[in-house]
C-alpha cells in the first residue's frame, strides 16, 4: 500500500507521551511482580523518555538506537527473570526502539487519509489494539493447550522449568500415553469407524435431497427445508433423549428379532443417529453451491444425448464436488466432535473419543487430554485448509473470483 | 412439400413441427403439443414429473430424518403428558375410586380397598409397584416407600385365610385342585369375557401385547357362582401363563385367592353347582359363619398408617387421569393436586430459577458476543482481502476446533491453580491465597461459552458488513456528520440484520447448552439443559424431563421461526 499522507517530524512532548506510556506500564507489571508497582511505573516511564530523548538529540542513528535499546530490554530482563525474562526484555525493547522512531517521524499518519484528526488517529490505532485483544482471547485457550500438551509433569499449568525453557520441563510422555493406553485407543478407533460411516450416510443422502431441494418445483419446500435443517436447530440434550427411546427399542428389536450382534447393533445406532445430525450442513453447504449451478449445462447435456444418470456423474457431480466435500467435512467434524448422543445412544463399547474427553475433564484424570486436544487441533487445521481450497477452486469453477 | 402425410413422416413419429402444423391447420381449439395431446395438459403433465422427481429425491432423507428424528422427538415430548402407568398398574382400583367423592372427609368406600388389594397384588407379583410408587413420589414423597412395603406385606391376609381353610380340607391347598374347580374340568362352557378382559389388563402392566387366544379362562359356571375367586385366579393364571410361561395345572394359586374365596362363599349359594369339587364348596359352606369377612380397610391400615389417611387416597385419584398437566405443572414449580394446581413449597422451587438463569444468562453470552464480535467483524469486513482472510483464520480455527478442546482449555486457564490465576498471582495483582474462583460457577460458563459461541456471532455479522458500501460512510461525514453520527445513524442501521441474525443464533445454541455448563459450571452456572439430562439418567423421572425439553423446545422453535422470517434458512452460511 502506497502512502497516502505525507510524514513529517513530530515534537518531542508526543514521543515523550507514548514512550512514557509504554514504558510506565511494562514498569508497573515488572514493578508489581517484584514488589512495588509506583516505582516500577515512575522507572519504566522516566528510562523510555531518557532513551527516547538520548537518541534523538545524541546518538541521531535509528538502526544503532534500535539495537541499543533490544539489548538493553535483553540484559535487564535476563538479570530479573533468567531466559523467559530476557525474551520478554528483548521484544520489550525491540517494540520500545520501534515506537520511538515510529512516533517521532510520524510513520503512524503515513497509511491514513491526511484529513484525519490526532482523536481519529489515535481511535484507529486504539481500535486495531481492541480488536488484537478480542483476536488474541478468541486464540489463546489453543495456544494454551498446545504448549501444556508437552509438560513433563501431571499439571494443567505452566512449571517453571517450562517458563525456563529447560528441556526436562517438556517431554512427549503425555502423547506417548495416549498412544500406549487402551481406552484412549479404542475411543480414537471408534470416532474412526463411526464419524465416516456416518459422514458417507449423510453426504450420500443429503446431496441427492439438496439437488432434489434446489429443482425449480418443489412442493412444500420450506416445510421440507425446516424439517431437514432441524437436527441443527433442535437443542442438542433433546435430540440425545429423543433418540435414546427411539434406538433402544430399534436395539432391543435387531437383537432379539433379527439376533444381531450386540456390538454391531451398538455402532449402528451411534452411526444412524450422527447421520442425522450431519444432514443440515450437508443440506446447507450443498444447496449454497447448487444457487450458482448453471442449469443450461444439464439441458446442454441431455440435449447431446446424455441421460441422466451420466449428466449427473460427468457435469452436475464435477461442478458441486466442492461443496459436497465441504459439506460432508462439516459432517465429519460434526460426528468426530459429538458427544451428547453417543452418551444417551452408545454404550460403553462404543465410546469415543469426545466421550471419553468428557469422562477425563469431569473426573480430572490425566493432562493426556490435552495431547488430544492438540492432536485435534491439528487434525481441525487440517479440515480448515481443507475447505479453504475447496471454496476457493469452487469458486474459481464457478467463474468467482476468490475472496 | 405439398403432401403431409407422405411415408418418410407417417414413420418418423411425433416431432416438433407436427404440433405447430396441427395447430395451424385448425383455427379455433386447444393449442396442441408435438404429440396432438393439449399443450395444456402435456405441460402439466411435465410438471408433474418435475415434482415428482425432486420429490423422490428428497424422499429417501426426508423419511430418514422423519422416523429417526421428528417422530422420536415427538414421542419423547409425549411422554411430558402420559400418564398411563397408574391407570395401568391399578385398574380396578383406579375405576372404583371415581365413584368416590374426594371432597368428603371419608375414606374411599370398601370396595375400592378391595379393588386395591386385588390390583396392588398382581402388580407386586408382576414386581411393577415398585414402579408406580415411584412415579406417585414424585408428586408426594413417601409414596415409593409405602407401595414398596405393602407390596411384601400383601400375602400376611391370604395366609390366615389358608390356614383355617385347611382346617376344613387339606385340599385347598392343592394347586391342582383350585385349577380344576376353576377351569370347569374337560368341554365346561368358558366365560372367555372375564378372560380377555384380564389379559387387557395384564398386558398394560406389562406393557407388551399378549394373545389372548389360548389364555386360561374359567368356567362360565364358577365365574358366575365365584366372581371375586374367578377374576383373581384367572389373573394369577393368565399371569404366570403367559408371563412367566410356567405350567399352571398343578400351581398354588397366589394368596389373594383365598379372601377372595370367602368373600364370595358369604353370600354364594353352591346348592345347585355340580362342577368338580362342588362338595368342596358345600363343605366350606355350611362352615362359612366360622369365617370373618375380609376386612380390606383395616388390612391395609394394618399394613401402614398412611393407607387409612385421606390424603393418600386423594393424591392416587389426582393422578389417575392416562393424560395429565403434572409434569408441566412440575416444570414451573406447581404441582397437581386434589385441590388443583397449586406451587410446590419454598424449598422445591428450582425450576422457575432454573429457566431464569438459563435465560439470563444466554442473554448475557449474547450481549458480550455482540460486543466482542462488532468490532471484529468490522475490521474483517473493512480491511484489505488479503489480511482479512489471514484474520479470518483466527475466527475459523476456534470455530473448526473440537467443542471439547476449547471447554478443557478453558477448564485448564480458569481453575484455581490454572494459567490465568497463576498469571495473576505472578504479577502480584492477586495473593496466593486468594486465588480467582472463576471456574464451577456462573463466571466459567459465561466465559467459556462467550468465546465458544463467538464466531457463530462473528460470521454473520460479518456477511452483513461486508455488503454495506463504505462510501456511504465517507458521504456522511462529508455532509458534516461527526464520527459518531456518521456510524450510529448510517453505519451501524446497516449493520442490524447482522447483529439479528448473529444474536438469534447464538441465543438459539446458548440456552440449549449441555456440555460446557457441565464441565466448567458446577451448580451455580448449569443450564435447564444440565437439569434435563439428570432426570433423564439420575432420577428417572421421564416425565418431567420431556416436560422441561417441551418448554426448551417450545422457546428454540420460536426463535428459530423468528430467525427463518428474518434472515431465512436457506441463508444460512457455514465458513
Amino acid at each position: 500500500m502506497a502512502a497516502l499522507t505525507p510524514i513529517y517530524q513530530k515534537p518531542f512532548w508526543l514521543v515523550a507521551l507514548s514512550v512514557g506510556a509504554f514504558g510506565g506500564f511494562f514498569g508497573l507489571v515488572v514493578g508489581t511482580a517484584n514488589g512495588n508497582g509506583l516505582l516500577g511505573l515512575v522507572v519504566g516511564a522516566l528510562l523510555m523518555i531518557a532513551l527516547a530523548w538520548g537518541y534523538l538529540n545524541l546518538l541521531k542513528n535509528e538502526g544503532n538506537a534500535r539495537g541499543i535499546t533490544l539489548a538493553i530490554g535483553a540484559v535487564a530482563g535476563f538479570s530479573l527473570g533468567g531466559l523467559p525474562g530476557g525474551i520478554i526484555g528483548a521484544i520489550f525493547g525491540a517494540v520500545g526502539g520501534w515506537l520511538i522512531y515510529w512516533v517521532h517521524e510520524g510513520r503512524y499518519r503515513a497509511f491514513l487519509p491526511p484529513y484525519l484528526t490526532w482523536f481519529q488517529v489515535l481511535w484507529h490505532y486504539g481500535f486495531r489494539v481492541i480488536c488484537a485483544l478480542i483476536f488474541i482471547f478468541l486464540i489463546t485457550p489453543i495456544l494454551v493447550v498446545l504448549p501444556l500438551s508437552f509438560n513433563a509433569e501431571n499439571f494443567f499449568t505452566f512449571t517453571p522449568e517450562m517458563l525456563r525453557f529447560d528441556p526436562e520441563g517438556y517431554s512427549l510422555k503425555h502423547y506417548r500415553d495416549f498412544f500406549s493406553n487402551s481406552d484412549w485407543q479404542r475411543s480414537f478407533k471408534n470416532s474412526l469407524i463411526i464419524a465416516p460411516i456416518a459422514t458417507i450416510i449423510s453426504v450420500s443422502l443429503g446431496t441427492l435431497a439438496a439437488i432434489g431441494l434446489s429443482q425449480a418445483h418443489v412442493p412444500g419446500r420450506r416445510a421440507i427445508m425446516a424439517i431437514l435443517i432441524s437436527p441443527m436447530i433442535v437443542p442438542l440434550i433433546i435430540s440425545a433423549t429423543g433418540m435414546f427411546f427411539f434406538y433402544s427399542q430399534i436395539g432391543n428389536w435387531m437383537e432379539g428379532t433379527l439376533g444381531l450382534d450386540k456390538t454391531f447393533v451398538g455402532y449402528v445406532k451411534v452411526i444412524l443417529a450422527h447421520a442425522v445430525l450431519g444432514i443440515p450442513f450437508v443440506i446447507i453447504t450443498v444447496t449454497a453451491t447448487l444457487v450458482g449451478f448453471d442449469r443450461s449445462l444439464t439441458r446442454a447435456a441431455a440435449n447431446m444425448g446424455a441421460d441422466p444418470v451420466t449428466t449427473f456423474f460427468r457435469v452436475q457431480m464435477p461442478l458441486i464436488l466442492p461443496g459436497v466435500i465441504s459439506g460432508g467435512l462439516f459432517a465429519f467434524i460434526t460426528s468426530f466432535d459429538e458427544v451428547v448422543v453417543v452418551l444417551f445412544v452408545g454404550s460403553a463399547s462404543q465410546k469415543t473419543l469426545p466421550w471419553q474427553m468428557f469422562t477425563g475433564l469431569r473426573e480430572q484424570i490425566s493432562p493426556t487430554i490435552l495431547a488430544v486436544a492438540t492432536i485435534l487441533v491439528a487434525i481441525s487445521i487440517v479440515l480448515l485448509t481443507t475447505v479453504e481450497l475447496l471454496r476457493r477452486r469452487s469458486e474459481r469453477l464457478r467463474g468467482m473470483s476468490p475472496g | 412439400m405439398s403432401d403431409v402425410t407422405d411415408a418418410t413422416t407417417a414413420k418418423r413419429g411425433p416431432t416438433p413441427d407436427d404440433g405447430l402444423r396441427i395447430a395451424d391447420s385448425k383455427d379455433s381449439g386447444p393449442v396442441l403439443s408435438a404429440d396432438g395431446t393439449p399443450l395444456k395438459k402435456s405441460l402439466r403433465r411435465a410438471l408433474r414429473m418435475e415434482k415428482l422427481r425432486a420429490l423422490a429425491l428428497i424422499a429417501p432423507l426426508l423419511i430418514f430424518v422423519m422416523i429417526s428424528f421428528i417422530i422420536p422427538i415427538g414421542e419423547m415430548l409425549f411422554r411430558s403428558v402420559e400418564n398411563q402407568i397408574v391407570e395401568d398398574t391399578i385398574p380396578d382400583a383406579v375405576r372404583e375410586l371415581r365413584q368416590w367423592d374426594r371432597d368428603e372427609d371419608e375414606l374411599p368406600p370398601e370396595a375400592v380397598f378391595e379393588a386395591m388389594y386385588h390390583d396392588l397384588f398382581t402388580a407386586s407379583e408382576a414386581k411393577k409397584h415398585t414402579r408406580l410408587g415411584s412415579r406417585l413420589n414424585y408428586e408426594e414423597s413417601g409414596m415409593s416407600s409405602l407401595f414398596r412395603q405393602s407390596g411384601r406385606a400383601l400375602d400376611d391376609l391370604g395366609d390366615d385365610y389358608l390356614d383355617a381353610l385347611e382346617e376344613i380340607d387339606p385340599d385347598w391347598e392343592e394347586g391342582t385342585v383350585w385349577y380344576e374347580m376353576m377351569s370347569g374340568g374337560e368341554g365346561a362352557e368358558r366365560d372367555t369375557e372375564l378372560s380377555s378382559r384380564v389379559v387387557g389388563q395384564i398386558s398394560n402392566l406389562e406393557e407388551t401385547f399378549l394373545p389372548d387366544t389360548d389364555a386360561f379362562a374359567p368356567s362360565q359356571a364358577i365365574s358366575e357362582l365365584l366372581p371375586r375367586t374367578a377374576e383373581a385366579y384367572t389373573r394369577f393364571a393368565v399371569f404366570e401363563a403367559l408371563v412367566d410361561e410356567r405350567d399352571i395345572t398343578d400351581r398354588d394359586p397366589w394368596e389373594n385367592v383365598y379372601p377372595a374365596l370367602i368373600a364370595d362363599m358369604k353370600s354364594a349359594d353352591v346348592s345347585g353347582y355340580d362342577g368338580p369339587h362342588a362338595d368342596m364348596l358345600r363343605e366350606l359352606k355350611s362352615n362359612i359363619d366360622d369365617f370373618e369377612a375380609p376386612n380390606y380397610k383395616a388390612a391395609f391400615a394394618a399394613i401402614d398408617e398412611d393407607w387409612a389417611a385421606h390424603e393418600t387416597w386423594a393424591t392416587i385419584k389426582a393422578h389417575s387421569v392416562r393424560y395429565t398437566n403434572g409434569y408441566f405443572l412440575n416444570a414451573i414449580d406447581m404441582k397437581r393436586t386434589p385441590d388443583g394446581a397449586v406451587s410446590q413449597p419454598e424449598d422445591r422451587q428450582i425450576l422457575v430459577k432454573l429457566f431464569q438463569r438459563t435465560l439470563k444468562m444466554s442473554l448475557i453470552i449474547t450481549g458480550s458476543c455482540i460486543l466482542l464480535g462488532y468490532p471484529v467483524a468490522w475490521i474483517l469486513a473493512n480491511l484489505p482481502t488479503g489480511k482479512a482472510n489471514l484474520l479470518m483464520i483466527l475466527v475459523l480455527l476456534p470455530f473448526w476446533t473440537s467443542l471439547l478442546v476449547r471447554t478443557s482449555a478453558w477448564k485448564v486457564m480458569l481453575q484455581q491453580q490454572g494459567v490465568i490465576n497463576d498469571t495473576l498471582v505472578w504479577l502480584g495483582l492477586v495473593g496466593d491465597d486468594s486465588r480467582l474462583i472463576m471456574m464451577n460457577n456462573a463466571t466459567g460458563t459465561i466465559i467459556a461459552m462467550t468465546h465458544i459461541l463467538l464466531p457463530f456471532m462473528i460470521l454473520p455479522m460479518y456477511s452483513v458488513m461486508q455488503t454495506i458500501n463504505p462510501s456511504y460512510l465517507r458521504a456522511a461525514k462529508s455532509l458534516g456528520a461527526t464520527n459518531w453520527t456518521a456510524f450510529w445513524r448510517v453505519y451501524f442501521p446497516q449493520s442490524i440484520p447482522g447483529i439479528g441474525a448473529g444474536s438469534i443464533l447464538v441465543f438459539i445454541l446458548a440456552i440449549g447448552y449441555y456440555i460446557t455448563p457441565e464441565i466448567v459450571g458446577g451448580t451455580d452456572g448449569v443450564f435447564i439443559s444440565n437439569r434435563i439430562a439428570y432426570h433423564i439418567s439420575s432420577s428417572l423421572n421421564w416425565g418431567l424431563a420431556a416436560a422441561l425439553g417441551s418448554i426448551l423446545l417450545a422457546v428454540v422453535l420460536i426463535l428459530y421461526w423468528a430467525y427463518d422470517r428474518i434472515v431465512g434458512i436457506d441463508n444460512v452460511k457455514l465458513g
